[in-house]
C-alpha cells in the first residue's frame, strides 16, 4: 500500500491511516459494507430502543457466569463462521469461474486476503471460540462446580477473543488483510515483500485473541484440577472433561509458541530485526519450524473437545456406558502427548533429509493408533445398544465415516514420498477439510444439539435440524471429493486461475457442494429462529431431556447461577446416571445462601483498549498506543484494587428458584 | 481427589452444607501453570537464539561482545534479590509487615540495579554498532536478553502495586497470595538468568 | 473440593532461613565455578569446558526449584512437580527437535561455504 505524503500533524495524529486505505474502489467490499452497517445500525437502534443496552452490559458483557460466557463464545463462533464461510465461497466462486481465459470475478490482491482470511477466522475465530465456548459451559457443570476457577479472567479472556475477532472484521474496512495464506510465512509476510498493513492485522489479530485463549486455557485447566466434586476422582471424570483437560494442556503449552513466533516476526516488520529474513544470517524456515510447534497441537486443540463431545453423545444415545473408558483416557493422554512429535510433516518437503523425514513420518502414523482405538470404543458402545437417532447421533454417525476416511488420507500424507507428491496439493485441502468439517464442526454440532436444551429450557427443532444436517454432509462431500481428485491430478492450493479446461468439472462439483452447504447454514439458522418460536412446546422440564448420564443432566434446565443448590458426590463414572439408578430424590429444604462471584466491567475495558492499542501499532499512530498501554496498565493494577468481588445469593433466592423447578417438573408429570 | 466415603456407607449424592472453600484456593496453581507457559515463550526465545546465534552475518560474535565481569555483576544483583525475596517471604509468615516491606525494598532495588546494568550493557552495544538490526546472532541476543529484562520490569511495577497495596490494607489474604505469587515471579526470572548467563553469554565465550 | 482439601487451607511452604541461605550459598558456588572457568580460559577440551558449564547450570537449576520455588511432590497434591516435568518434557523437544531440524536443513539446503554462513 502506498502512503502519500502527508503533513507532519496529520501523520501524528493517524499515522500510516489515511482516506486512501479505506477501500471505496472496490465495489464487494463497499456493498458488503453497506449491508454491514445497515444491519449493524438497525440492531443498534432495536437494541436502543427496546432499552437493551442496560440488560447486555449488566447481565451478559459484564458477566462473570461460566454459562453466559459460554453462550456468548458460541454465539461469536457462529457469526465469524457466517463471515468465513462467505470466504469460502467466494472462492469456490471463482475457481470455478476462472477458466478458458476468464480471470474470474476476484483480482489478485482481493482473492488472496479471501483465502488468508477465510483460514484464519474458521480455525481461530470459529472454531477456537464454539470449542472454548462449549468446554466454559459444560466442564463446570459435569464436575459439579459452581463456575470455573477464576472467573473474572473468564469474563477478559472471551472479550480478548472477541476482540482479536474485531482487529481481523476492521481489516475488511480500514485497509486489507493478510495476502500470505493462513500462517503467514515469511519472507512472504517479512517487511521486504508485504510492507502494508495486511500481516500487521494479522499479527495483532492473533496476539490480542492468543492472550484470551491462553488465558482461558490456565483457567480450565485449574477448574478442573481444583474444582471438581467430592467423590470424583480423575477416572471418575466425564470424558468430555477429560479431553478438556488434555485440550487445556495443550493450549497452555502451545499457545505460547504462538505467542512468541509472532512477537518475532512483529520484531522482523517494526525493528528491522533479521530472525526470518533471507540475509544477515536470518533463516525463513525457522518461523515455519516454530509456527507448526504450535500448530500440530493446534489441530488436536480443536479435536480432542469434539471427541470428547461424541463420546458423551454415543454413551448417551446408545443407552449404554461408554465402551473402554480407561482405554479412552490413555489414547486422549497418547494423542496429547504425541501430537508435540509431529509438526515436521507439515513441512516434509523443506529439505531436513531421510532421517530426520523419516522420524515424524512414524511418529504421525503412531497417532493414527489412539485415535483407531477411540473409533472401536465407539462403535463397540453402539454395539447392542439401545440407539436412538437424534440429532446429536446423527451427526456423531456422519462424523465416524467422515472422520475415518480424512484420518486414512492423513496416514497417506504422513509417508514422506506420498507427501513430496501431495504437499500443498488440493490433496491436503481435502485431506484437513475432511478432518476439521468432519470431525470439529460435526463435533461442534452434535454438542450444539445436545447441550442446547440444557443452556435454554428448549430442544432444537428435528425437521430444521435435519434438513441442516444433510445438506451439510452431502455437501462436504461434494465440496472435497473433487479436491482429492485434482490434488491427486497436481493441482496446487491457493490457485486464482487455471488453463487446463478439463478440470473445470470439478471444481464446478465442488462449487455446487459449497452451495448445499450453504443451505446447510440457512437451516441451522432457521432451525435457531423456530426452535425459539417453538420453545414452549419444545420445553424441557425435567432437565435431563436425553437420559443423560453425567451431571449436567442433574441440575434444571438452565441451570440457575448457582448450577447445583447442593453440592453433589460422586461414586460413579456417569455419576447422574449412578444417581438415577439408586433412585435419588431431589432435596425440597435445607437450602443456604450461596457464595458466587461479582460481575465487574474491567475485562471489557482493559480487551476494549487491547483492540485500539492494535489498531494503533498496526497503523503507526504511536500516540494511540502508548494512551492505550498505559491505560490497559492502569485498569488492570486498578483492578486489583477491587476487593468487593463476592456476594452470596440469599437462601430465599434458592428457595425460590428450587420451587420454580420443582412446578415445572411437576408440569411435565 | 480424594474418596473419603466408601461404598459401605448408604449413598448420600449431596453435601448437605456448602463446602467452604479457602477464598483463593486456586491461585497459587493458576499462577505456577501461568509461570509454566511463561517458560515456553522462553523456550522458543532459547532455541532461536539456538539455530540463529551463530548467523554473524560478518559482524561482531560474542568473544567480540560480551563483558563477563559486568555478567558476574549482574547475576550476582539478580541472585541477591533472590534471597532478600525470600527473606521478606519469612518475614511475612511471621506477619511482621515493616520488616518485609524493608526486605520487599531491598530487592526491588537490587531488581532495578540489574536493570541499569543491562540497560548499560545494551546502550554500549549500540553504541559501538552492534544493534538487534546487525544479525540474526544480536537479534536473536537482544531479543532473549531484552524478553528477561521485561519481565524483571513488570516484577518490578508488580512489586511497587503490592507495597502500595499491603500499606493500605495489612497483610491480608489476598495481599499475602499476590506477595507470595510475585515470589514465584521472582524466583523463576532468576531461574531463567541462570539459563541465559549460561548459554548466552559463557558458551558464548568458551 | 474434596473433603480433606478444606482441612489445611495453607499448606504453602515458606521455608527457613537456613534453606534460603543453603539455596544461596549453593547458588553463589554454582555461579562462581563455571564463571571462573570460563574467565581463566576454560579446559583444553573444549567439550569439557561445556559440560561442566552446562551441567553446573542444571545443578543450579534444581537447587533454585528447591531451595528458592520450595518444589516438592506433595505441593497441590503433586500437580505442580506434573506440571514442571510435563513442560520440561515439551521444552526439551523443542529446543533439540528444533536445533536437530535446522541442523540438517542447513546441511542439506545450504551447501554453503565457510564464510558465507557467517561462521
Amino acid at each position: 500500500m502506498t502512503t502519500p505524503v502527508s503533513d507532519p500533524a496529520t501523520s501524528f495524529l493517524f499515522g500510516r491511516l489515511t482516506l486512501e486505505s479505506l477501500p471505496l474502489h472496490e465495489p464487494i467490499l463497499v456493498a458488503t459494507f453497506a449491508m454491514v452497517a445497515l444491519g449493524g445500525i438497525t440492531l443498534v437502534a432495536a437494541l436502543t430502543y427496546f432499552r437493551l443496552w442496560g440488560y447486555l452490559w449488566s447481565q451478559w458483557f459484564t458477566s462473570v457466569d461460566h454459562k453466559k460466557i459460554g453462550i456468548m463464545y458460541m454465539i461469536l463462533g457462529v457469526i465469524m463462521l457466517l463471515r468465513g464461510f462467505a470466504d469460502a465461497i467466494m472462492m469456490r466462486l471463482q475457481q470455478a469461474m476462472a477458466f478458458n481465459g476468464s480471470e474470474g470475478y476476484l483480482p489478485a490482491h482481493h482473492y488472496d486476503q479471501v483465502f488468508t482470511a477465510h483460514g484464519v477466522i474458521m480455525i481461530f475465530f470459529v472454531a477456537m471460540p464454539m470449542v472454548t465456548g462449549l468446554m466454559n459451559y459444560v466442564v463446570p457443570l459435569q464436575i459439579g462446580a459452581r463456575d470455573v476457577s477464576f472467573p473474572f479472567l473468564n469474563n477478559f479472556s472471551f472479550w480478548m477473543t472477541a476482540g482479536g475477532a474485531i482487529i481481523v472484521m476492521m481489516s475488511l474496512f480500514i485497509g486489507e488483510f493478510a495476502m500470505t495464506g493462513w500462517l503467514a510465512m515469511p519472507p512472504l509476510s517479512g517487511a521486504e515483500a508485504n510492507p502494508g498493513v495486511g500481516v500487521d492485522y494479522y499479527i495483532w489479530g492473533l496476539q490480542v485473541a492468543g492472550v484470551g485463549t491462553t488465558l482461558s486455557g490456565i483457567n480450565l485447566l485449574v477448574t478442573i484440577i481444583k474444582m471438581r466434586a467430592p467423590g470424583m476422582t480423575m477416572m471418575r471424570m466425564p470424558i468430555f472433561t477429560w479431553t478438556s483437560l488434555c485440550t487445556n494442556v495443550l493450549i497452555v503449552a502451545s499457545f505460547p509458541v504462538l505467542t512468541a513466533v509472532m512477537v518475532l516476526l512483529t520484531l522482523d516488520r517494526y525493528i528491522g530485526t533479521h530472525f526470518f529474513t533471507n540475509d544477515m544470517g536470518g533463516n525463513p524456515m525457522m518461523y515455519t519450524n516454530l509456527i507448526w510447534i504450535w500448530g500440530h497441537p493446534e489441530v488436536y486443540i480443536l479435536i480432542l473437545p469434539a471427541f470428547g463431545i461424541f463420546s458423551e453423545v454415543t454413551s448417551a444415545f446408545s443407552g449404554k456406558r461408554l465402551f473402554g473408558y480407561t482405554s479412552m483416557v490413555y489414547a486422549t493422554v497418547c494423542i496429547t502427548i504425541l501430537s508435540y512429535l509431529v509438526w515436521l510433516h507439515h513441512f516434509f518437503t523443506m529439505g531436513s533429509g531421510a532421517s530426520v523425514n523419516s522420524f515424524f513420518g512414524i511418529t504421525t502414523m503412531i497417532i493414527s493408533i489412539p485415535t483407531g482405538a477411540k473409533l472401536f470404543n465407539w462403535l463397540f458402545t453402539m454395539y447392542r445398544g439401545r440407539i436412538r437417532f437424534d440429532l446429536p447421533m446423527m451427526w456423531t454417525i456422519a462424523f465416524m465415516i467422515t472422520f475415518t476416511v480424512g484420518g486414512m488420507t492423513g496416514v497417506l500424507l504422513a509417508v514422506p514420498p506420498a507427501d513430496f507428491v501431495l504437499h500443498n496439493s488440493l490433496f491436503l485441502i481435502a485431506h484437513f477439510h475432511n478432518v476439521i468439517i468432519g470431525g470439529v464442526l460435526f463435533g461442534l454440532f452434535a454438542g450444539m444439539n445436545y447441550w442446547f436444551p440444557k443452556a435454554f429450557g428448549f430442544k432444537l427443532d428435528e425437521f430444521w435440524g435435519k434438513i441442516s444436517f444433510w445438506f451439510w454432509v452431502a455437501g462436504y462431500w461434494f465440496a472435497f471429493t473433487p479436491l482429492y481428485v485434482l490434488g491427486l491430478m497436481g493441482v496446487t492450493r491457493r490457485m486464482r486461475v487455471f488453463d487446463d479446461p478439463s478440470l473445470q468439472i470439478w471444481f464446478l462439483i465442488a462449487a455446487f457442494g459449497a452451495g448445499l452447504v450453504a443451505i446447510g447454514i440457512a437451516a441451522f439458522l432457521i432451525q435457531i429462529a423456530v426452535s425459539v418460536r417453538d420453545r414452549k412446546k419444545n420445553r424441557d422440564v425435567t432437565g435431563d431431556p436425553w437420559q443423560g448420564r453425567t451431571l449436567e443432566w442433574a441440575t434444571s434446565s438452565p441451570p440457575p447461577d448457582y448450577n447445583f443448590a447442593f453440592t453433589p458426590v460422586v461414586y460413579d463414572i456417569d455419576a447422574w446416571h449412578d444417581m438415577k439408578t439408586h433412585g435419588y430424590e431431589r432435596p425440597l429444604s435445607g437450602y443456604e445462601a450461596i457464595h458466587m462471584p461479582k460481575n465487574t466491567g474491567a475485562g471489557v475495558i482493559i480487551a476494549g483498549l487491547s483492540v485500539a492499542l492494535g489498531f494503533a501499532l498496526i497503523w503507526y499512530i504511536w500516540w494511540l498506543a502508548v494512551v492505550s498501554f498505559v491505560g490497559i496498565l492502569a485498569v488492570a493494577i486498578g483492578h486489583t484494587f477491587n476487593t468487593k468481588r463476592d456476594f452470596y445469593i440469599p437462601v430465599e433466592t434458592v428457595i425460590d428458584s428450587e420451587a420454580k423447578r420443582t412446578k415445572l417438573i411437576e408440569s411435565g408429570a | 481427589m480424594s474418596s473419603t466415603v466408601t461404598n459401605a456407607e448408604p449413598r448420600r449424592f449431596h453435601l448437605d452444607h456448602e463446602p467452604h472453600l479457602p477464598e483463593g484456593d486456586s491461585t497459587m496453581l493458576g499462577f505456577w501453570i501461568y509461570l509454566m507457559s511463561d517458560c515456553l515463550i522462553f523456550a522458543v526465545l532459547f532455541a532461536v537464539y539456538a539455530v540463529l546465534g551463530q548467523g554473524f552475518a560478518g559482524g561482531p560474535g560474542p568473544k567480540e561482545l560480551f563483558e563477563l565481569p559486568l555478567v558476574a555483576l549482574n547475576t550476582a544483583m539478580l541472585l541477591l534479590s533472590s534471597i532478600t525475596y525470600g527473606f521478606a517471604m519469612l518475614e511475612m509468615a511471621q506477619k511482621r509487615q515493616s520488616q518485609m516491606i524493608r526486605w520487599l525494598i531491598i530487592t526491588g532495588l537490587f531488581g532495578a540495579a540489574f536493570l541499569t546494568i543491562e540497560l548499560y550493557e545494551f546502550y554500549h552495544l549500540i553504541h559501538e554498532g552492534a544493534t538487534p538490526g546487525s544479525s540474526a546472532f544480536l537479534s536473536s541476543f537482544f531479543t532473549l536478553v531484552g524478553t528477561h529484562g521485561l519481565h524483571v520490569t513488570f516484577g518490578i511495577i508488580w512489586l511497587i502495586t503490592l507495597l502500595v497495596q499491603v500499606t493500605r490494607t495489612g497483610l491480608t489474604p489476598s495481599n499475602m497470595r499476590r506477595l507470595m505469587c510475585l515470589s514465584l515471579f521472582w524466583h523463576f526470572l532468576d531461574v531463567i538468568w541462570i539459563g541465559v548467563f549460561t548459554f548466552v553469554y559463557l558458551m558464548g565465550m568458551i | 473440593m474434596s473433603t480433606d482439601d478444606m482441612h489445611h487451607a495453607d499448606n504453602h511452604d515458606h521455608g527457613s532461613v537456613r534453606s534460603y541461605t543453603t539455596g544461596f550459598i549453593l547458588s553463589v558456588i554454582l555461579t562462581a565455578i563455571p564463571f571462573i572457568l570460563v574467565m581463566a580460559g576454560g579446559f583444553s577440551s573444549r567439550m569439557l569446558t561445556v559440560m561442566v558449564v552446562l551441567g553446573m547450570a542444571v545443578i543450579q537449576i534444581v537447587v533454585h526449584m528447591i531451595y528458592f520455588l520450595h518444589m516438592n511432590s506433595k505441593s497441590e497434591k503433586g500437580w505442580t512437580l506434573i506440571s514442571l516435568v510435563f513442560t520440561i518434557v515439551v521444552l526439551f523437544i523443542m529446543l533439540s527437535g528444533s536445533v536437530w531440524v535446522m541442523y540438517h536443513m542447513n546441511t542439506n539446503m545450504m551447501p554453503m561455504p565457510q564464510g558465507m554462513t557467517g561462521q
